[in-house]
Parts: structure tokens; C-alpha cells; sequence
């Protein structure tokens, strides 16, 4: 029944839809085309409107103008059920499973098959097995879904919307959490609903993943659509050109300041697995770091590097080693005092250890440095604005000053706030974890040359990242992590080819 | 409305209102949104109305002022209780403490035996304060230790510290009550009465310490680091930590000054009794969690505020009491005052799920603008 009406085809559209939230206009007028059987992948930076318009396409919110039509037909959706009704399923970036249920349970999750004597577990089961084996995913439907591997929780998902008869299916960052050889499976997953007929919108950060499976491309930026055009006229330059509406550059390493002496040692450092007793998660490591140096730390997910960077921070104890700050050993100081003098970390998960959700973009920007603005017992109010008002300048948040609510902000300006509260701080050294993760090219960018006039001012840096062309951008050194230990050491000429083989990672040709 | 009570809290809250209408909606004005964001204020505006019209001896200055009295136990049980609640805490205990602080004063004020010297101690009544606050204080110690640093989740740690504090209360008494806290003039410990009975400018002791107590917690928060603290602790220890926030001194130090307040609240109560009963106090703690969700402070921790707690504690205060002047049975009261409380949890829920930043407030605003347009 889905692979009614021609491939190809514009089954969902939207036509001159806008939003605005209260001043703000999310979405200026954007027409959008989702075909029959194809994928239609959304590109633009964070805050460009593309999770505004998908929650408009799923039902989540209702535009301020304009209108959908499905089928040709003018439509409009007050919940995501009913949405779902009309055969339009959403899946988040955040997957909304239960992880203590069962894969039968998940999918059937709110809308059970029920007979007279209770819930019909038999056939939900079978119906499980066969949504398994049309996706071609070996999965036992009464594994619990906490015991699957992240990609197979993505299949699961996937299974669930199709269980409602999905024509339509919006994927939001599928890819953002998968290995490789996930991402494969993934792939093949959408191939397979292609060739029955259903419809996919694709959002992804990662354009040269998207680019192999979209056969459409909408690009986005401010909130207006700024080109779309089918796969085989497009390339990854042109995406990135529509997205930023520049020539692009993540920035090479600054030149002309002097590098001065090491600003932080690192020897032999040892750091505990917590999931595996006895196994070091960091092993014997040594490193040093000078003032005005950029160093970029690389490697797989596992090899050590948040462990290493939260141990130098304070977060986590260590198990042998010592870590010298300016010459002095740091030995058992607190979190508050290793900012005190000098050493801060910007954490790699935002929302989980870098933002207080329910304080203002101010208050989180003073956080870490309250002492600067108080006076004998009390803070000064205005000594506090200055510093918030500077930090909004220095590291250019867009905000509509310093007490909006941190939720009203894009990713990568959410970022920058983690950043500025440590920048804040006056530190000598500055350790970013992932600090690009989840945000924009254009923010990408700034964060960049954040860190290189940093630098350029006597600012220790080192950076960790899992992305390789982030490593050959604003870095004097690139180390490579893996399982624990320094496994190779590059200059800014080094090629990604050498910079992953070093890691461990399968080079694909 | 000739209470200066009453006048103050009304100005300062619609202050902030105002404020927070303008933070979340540039120069908007949304009738809806105020009545949610002033709900306590409204609420306590509506009891005093209908209690007012329903008996003639409730709108007066002198009943105002009884009721306000009665109100201050609550109030600096609810203080204490909101700090520990902004950072994602509870305390159980406070009932209990107060009532073990009351029983400590009394046994002071009866006078120490030294058995191996033969001599009895009488000390002056400001030692009694200060010991009996300390004793707050210890039990609000041992609650924050075994929170922070033992990582026994607070609830379980202050439930049995409710029974642990209660415990010793009865073991000190035996059961029975301290009566006669007046002091003697020949041992120079009189004045504990002072505490509950005197009047400063017409206004009942006890009301002016739920004030300087309020004052004093409200410039804690807004005011000081610790503040900062306690709002960053309670909104997300992990980023708070990271940020140089010592979390778990923060965590040790607002169940402290919770036990501080609960013994204050017990100083007052004894001495507004002249007596002290080791049953004194048991199940205030669950009035003082109600006032400071009804002030609408969140329990998942970093939203809330002293002024919204103790219109909080005035909701129930003025309620319970006007029941009781229009001769409502005690039973009924209970219903009433539960309602209040499921009423004002609904209210909270829908004030934060519209605060979250992508869904339910958004739409409502700009449905509205769509209709002008």
C-alpha cells in the first residue's frame, strides 16, 4: 500500500511555511518537497530551522503561516499522533526507548495488542520477528533493548515507526552515535524502505555520510531554503558553500607569537577504566604542553582521551603519574583550585556536564568565576554584568543578552558558553573535549579561531576530537591516542591517511 | 489592608513578576502568565477575600498578626527547606528537629546537674539559644554527611534522622513535656518566654525572626557565591562541579542551616508555649515541603525562590486558620489543605513543561501573534 503512486513523486510538501516564536522568525517562508520512495536530505548549521521544520512536518508544533499538503491535499496536524495517522513518523536524535523493556515491548510500547484476557504477547512477538527479519537484522525480540548495541537500538526504532504503516520517515542525526560498520547497516536499512516505497527526510551534520545516501538536497540557512537540487548535480562544496555563503576554512595554526615554556607536564600519567577493574583506560602517558601551542588530541572512541582530560582536570583519580601545572606538581587539588590556578576543562557533553539547564546564559557564564565580581561577602551585581557582557563579546554568543534562558540558545552557541565560562576564569591552560560535537560548521569555525587567538596570547591548548579534519586545522602538534598510549605524534603537514592509520582505524580507500 | 506584612509581600512580588515577564517575553503582556507566575500571591489574596466576607473577625489587624505568628513555625521550617530543596534535596527531618530543640531548651532551662560536682548549671538564655542551635545544626550535619559523602540518597538519610531525632526527644523527657520555661529572676535565666510572647511595634517576636531569617536566607541566595552555589548544585552537580562549585560542601551546608532554621522554629514554638514537648513538631516537615512547592519551587531542584516560600507558608497559614474562625471541622481542614497542595504541584508542572525551550510556550505566544497578524 505504501509503494502506491509513482517513485519520485512529491508526496509531502510544504508551501510557504513560516515560524516565529514570539520576535524571532525561526522559518522565513520555506518550500520543501519530501519524494516517493527517495531520500530527501535537510542540510544547514544549528539554528538554520531545519529541527523547526521537522517538527512542523511531524506534528510536534503548527507553523505561524502556510501549509502542508500530503498528497497533493492540504493537511494540518495538531499532535504527533495524529501525524503518525496519516502515516508521518519522527525519529529523534535522543532515541526514545525504554531500556529495561524488551524489543517486542518498545515497539508495541502504548499501543499493545490486547484480546479479552490481557495483552497478546504471542502475536506481538511474531509481528516482532517479522519486522526483524523485513529489515534484515538478526535480533531476538525479547532482548532487552539495554543489551543491544546502539545501532541495533536504531533499527529498533525504525522497526517502530514502520509497525504504523510509516510512509514518511524523518530521521533527526541518525548517524550521530553509530560506529561505522552501524552506519553501513543503517544505509542498507534506508535502501531497503526506499525500494518499498517510503519516504525519508534525512537531517545530518555529517555531509559526506549524507551525500551517499540522499538522492535530493534542501539547504537551509536562517531560516529561508537557500538551494535544493537532486543528488547528481551537487557536491560536498557546494552544500558547504549554501550552508555557510562562504568559502569555507577551519583555520590553520597561528604563526607569529612566541611558544613559551611548558605550561603543562604530563608523566606517566595512569588512569583507571572504570568499566573494567584492573585495565587503565589511560596507561603511562607523557605530554607536554607549552603556552601559545595548539595541541589536538585524535583518536577512536575508547582510546583514552576524555579519561585522560577529566584526570587532568581533577574529575577523576588517577593511578600513577603526575601532573605539573606551570612546574608544580598538582597533586590532590580540587576542581575549584586547579581553575584557580590556571587549568580548566570545557567538557565533552554539554547538556550533561557543561550547562545548568535551569539558570540564565549569564549566570551560567559566571559560574565558574563568581570570586571575580565578589566583594567581601556579597557579589556585585554590576562587576557580574561587565564580565558577562564581556565573555557574550569575546567569544560572540547570539543572545539576547545575559538573561535568556540557556534553552533559547543554538548548540553551537550553547557551546560557546561553556567555553566563555572557562575562558572567564583567566586560565593558563585550556582543555576541550570534543569541542566541536554537535555544532555547525560555521560555529565549528569560531570555536577554531576562539582557541587560536587564545593562543596567539600565551593560551596553553589542547583539544581532543574524532574527527580528522578538525585535527589538521588550528593544531601546532596532533597527538593520536590509542588504547591508552601515545601511539604517534604529527606537525600540520601530516595527511589524514597517516593520522588515522595511526589511530587504528581501517582506512577506507 | 492596614497589615505591613501583607504590603510588603504584595510589592515585592508583583516586582517580580514584572521581571520575569520581561526576561521571557521582551515587552509582552500576558494576563494568563502572571496569574500563573503570581499564583501563591493571587491564592492568598483570594483567602483573605473569602474568609474576610465569610466572618467578620478574620479582616482585622490583630487577627492578622495571630495568624502571622502561627505562620512563622512553618515559615522557618519552609526557609530551611527550600534551601535544601533548590539543591535537589529533602529533609524529612525538621519535624523532628524541632521538637528535639525544643526539648533541649526546656531541659537547659530546667538546669544542668553536674553529678560529680554537686552543682546545677542555670545558663542565661542566650546560651540556650545558642546550644539549641547548635543541636540543629549537628542533626543537619550528620543529614549532609551521609548525603554528600556517603552518598545515601536524602530522603532515606533524613527519614531516619525524623525518627532518630524524635528518638532522643522522647528518651530525654521520658515522654513527658517541660513546663514552666519562664526562668527564675535568682538564677538569671528569664526572658525565654520573650522569644514568643513580646511584641515589637504590635508585631509578635516570632514574626520579626521568620523575617530576618527570610532576609537574611533571601541575600544568601541572590547575594552570595554560596547562592550561586546552591542554584548551580541543584540545577546540574555534574556541571557545577566542573565549573569549581564544591558541590558537596554546598550539599553539608544547607541541610545545616535547615537544622538551624528547625531549631529556631522550636525555639519559638517552645517559647510561644512556655513548654516543651518531645511530640512537638511531628509532621511539619510535610507543611513546610508543601510551602515551598505551593511558593513554587521545583523538587527536581534549582528553581524557586524565598519570597514564593513564604507566601507559601502564608497560603496554608491563613487557610487552616480561617477554617478553624468559621468553625470548619479539623477533618475538613486537612482535605482543604491537601488540595491546596496537589493543586499547586499541578500548577508548578504546568509553569515548567511551558518554561522548556522548543514546545509548549512557544506556540501558545506565537498562536496568538499568527491570529493579530
Amino acid at each position: 500500500m505504501s509503494g502506491a503512486g509513482t517513485t519520485g513523486e512529491a508526496v509531502l510538501q510544504a508551501r510557504d511555511v513560516a515560524k516565529s516564536y514570539g520576535n524571532v522568525q525561526a522559518l522565513k517562508g520555506v518550500n520543501f518537497d519530501v519524494h516517493r520512495g527517495q531520500v530527501t536530505t535537510l542540510f544547514g548549521e544549528n539554528g538554520a530551522g531545519k529541527s523547526t521544520l521537522m517538527k512542523i512536518l511531524s506534528g510536534v508544533i503548527r507553523p505561524t503561516s502556510g501549509e502542508i499538503l500530503l498528497d497533493g491535499r492540504p493537511v494540518a496536524f495538531h499532535s504527533t499522533t495524529e501525524a503518525r495517522d496519516l502515516g508521518i513518523s519522527i525519529i529523534h536524535q535522543e532515541l526514545s526507548l525504554a531500556p529495561n523493556l524488551s524489543v517486542r515491548d518498545n515497539i508495541f510500547m502504548g499501543r499493545e495488542i490486547t484480546t479479552a484476557t490481557g495483552v497478546d504477547y504471542a502475536e506481538e512477538e511474531r509481528q516482532t520477528r517479522a519486522l526483524m527479519e523485513e529489515l534484515e537484522e538478526d535480533i531476538d525480540p525479547l532482548t532487552p533493548v539495554e543489551d543491544l548495541r546502539l545501532g541495533q537500538q536504531q533499527v529498533v526504532e525504525i522497526a517502530r515507526a514502520l509497525s504504523v504503516n510509516a510512509r514518511i520517515l524523518i530521521m533527526d542525526e541518525p548517524t550521530s552515535a553509530l560506529s561505522a560498520s552501524e552506519v553501513e547497516v543503517l544505509f542498507k536499512v534506508i535502501r531497503d524502505l526506499k525500494a518499498r516505497g517510503v519516504s525519508i527526510v534525512y537531517i545530518s551534520h555529517h555531509l559526506e555520510e549524507a551525500l551517499q545516501i540522499t538522492d535530493h538536497a534542501v539547504v537551509l540557512r536562517d531560516g529561508t531554503m537557500t538551494a535544493r537540487a537532486p543528488r547528481s548535480e551537487i557536491d560536498l562544496e557546494w552544500i558547504v558553500r549554501n550552508m555557510v555563503g562562504e568559502n569555507f576554512d577551519l583555520g590553520s595554526p597561528p604563526e607569529g607569537h612566541a611558544i613559551g615554556d611548558v605550561a603543562l607536564k604530563i608523566d606517566g600519567l595512569s588512569v583507571p577504566d572504570a568499566s573494567a577493574t584492573g585495565r587503565s583506560a589511560v596507561d603511562g602517558l607523557s605530554l607536554e604542553l607549552r603556552a601559545g601551542e595548539i595541541v589536538c588530541l585524535y583518536g577512536l572512541m575508547g582510546a583514552g582521551r576524555t579519561e585522560m582530560l577529566e584526570c587532568i582536570a581533577g574529575r577523576l583519580p588517577k593511578s600513577g603519574g603526575r601532573v605539573l601545572l606551570e612546574g608544580r606538581e598538582l597533586g590532590r587539588a580540587s576542581i575549584a583550585e586547579r581553575i584557580a590556578r590556571g587549568l580548566v576543562l570545557v567538557p565533552e557533553d554539554r547538556q550533561r556536564d557543561g550547562l545548568v539547564q535551569t539558570m540564565s546564559v549569564g549566570e551560567n557564564l559566571s559560574l565558574a568565576s563568581i570570586g571575580a565580581f565578589t566583594r567581601g561577602l556579597f557579589t556585585s551585581r554590576k562587576r557580574e554584568r561587565d564580565l558577562v557582557d564581556t565573555s557574550i563579546r569575546n567569544v560572540t554568543i547570539k543572545t539576547d543578552g545575559g538573561q535568556a534562558a540557556i534553552g533559547s540558545l543554538s548548540g553551537g552557541n550553547q557551546q560557546k558558553v561553556v567555553i566563555g565560562k572557562m575562558l572567564a576564569t583567566n586560565p593558563r591552560v585550556v582543555m576541550l573535549d570534543e569541542p566541536s560535537r554537535g555544532i555547525d560548521i560555521g560555529a565549528k569555525a569560531e570555536v577554531f579561531r576562539l582557541l587560536a587567538e587564545g593562543a596567539q596570547r600565551g593560551l596553553a591548548v589542547i583539544y581532543s576530537t574524532s574527527e580528522v579534519g578538525e585535527c589538521l586545522s588550528i593544531a601546532h602538534r596532533i597527538i593520536v591516542m590509542r588504547r591508552g598510549k601515545i601511539s604517534a605524534e604529527f606537525g600540520p603537514d601530516a595527511t589524514k591517511e597517516q593520522i588515522m592509520a595511526a589511530s587504528g582505524e581501517a582506512v577506507v580507500a | 489592608m492596614s497589615n505591613s506584612n501583607i504590603g510588603v509581600i504584595a510589592m515585592t512580588d508583583t516586582g517580580t513578576i514584572h521581571k520575569r515577564a520581561r526576561g521571557l517575553f521582551g515587552n509582552g503582556f500576558d494576563l494568563g502568565r502572571l496569574l500563573l507566575e503570581g499564583r501563591a500571591f493571587f491564592a492568598l489574596i483570594a483567602i483573605i477575600i473569602t474568609f474576610s466576607m465569610l466572618s467578620p473577625f478574620y479582616f482585622s489587624t490583630g487577627n492578622f498578626l495571630i495568624m502571622a505568628s502561627h505562620v512563622a513555625i512553618f515559615g522557618l521550617l519552609a526557609v530551611g527547606m527550600m534551601l535544601v530543596i533548590l539543591t535537589g534535596g529533602i529533609d524529612l527531618s525538621v519535624g523532628s528537629t524541632l521538637g528535639l530543640a525544643g526539648v533541649v531548651a526546656g531541659f537547659l532551662m530546667q538546669g544542668v546537674t553536674l553529678e560529680g560536682l554537686g552543682v546545677a548549671l542555670y545558663p542565661p538564655v542566650w546560651v540556650v539559644v545558642i546550644l539549641t542551635c547548635a543541636v540543629g545544626a549537628l542533626v543537619g550535619l550528620v543529614n549532609g554527611v551521609l548525603i554528600a559523602v556517603f552518598k545515601v540518597p536524602a530522603f532515606v538519610a533524613t527519614l531516619g534522622l525524623l525518627y532518630v531525632a524524635r528518638g532522643v526527644a522522647l528518651l530525654m523527657t521520658d515522654g513527658l513535656t517541660y513546663n514552666n520555661l519562664g526562668g527564675k529572676p535568682e538564677l538569671g535565666n528569664t526572658g525565654f518566654d520573650w522569644l514568643g510572647f513580646n511584641r515589637v511595634f504590635d508585631v509578635p517576636i516570632g514574626v520579626l525572626v521568620l523575617a530576618a531569617v527570610a532576609l537574611g536566607a533571601s541575600l544568601l541566595l541572590n547575594r552570595t557565591a554560596f547562592g550561586r552555589w546552591v542554584y548551580s548544585t541543584g540545577g546540574n552537580a555534574r556541571a557545577a562541579e566542573l565549573s569549581g562549585v564544591p558541590v558537596k560542601r554546598v550539599t553539608v551546608l544547607v541541610y545545616v542551616l535547615s537544622g538551624i532554621c528547625a531549631a529556631i522554629a522550636g525555639l519559638v514554638l517552645s517559647s510561644q508555649l512556655t513548654s516543651a514537648g518531645p511530640t512537638a513538631g511531628t509532621t511539619y516537615e510535610l507543611t513546610a515541603i508543601a510551602a515551598v512547592v505551593i511558593g513554587g519551587a521545583a523538587l527536581t531542584g534549582g528553581r524557586g525562590n524565598i519570597r514564593g516560600t513564604l507566601l507559601g507558608a502564608f497560603v496554608i497559614g491563613f487557610l487552616s486558620d480561617g477554617l478553624v474562625i468559621i468553625g470548619v471541622s479539623s477533618y475538613w481542614q486537612t482535605v482543604f489543605t491537601g488540595a491546596v497542595i496537589v493543586l499547586a504541584v499541578l500548577l508548578n508542572s504546568i509553569q515548567y513543561s511551558h518554561r522548556r525551550p522548543s514546545s509548549a510556550a512557544k506556540p501558545k505566544t506565537s498562536a496568538t501573534q499568527g491570529s493579530k497578524a
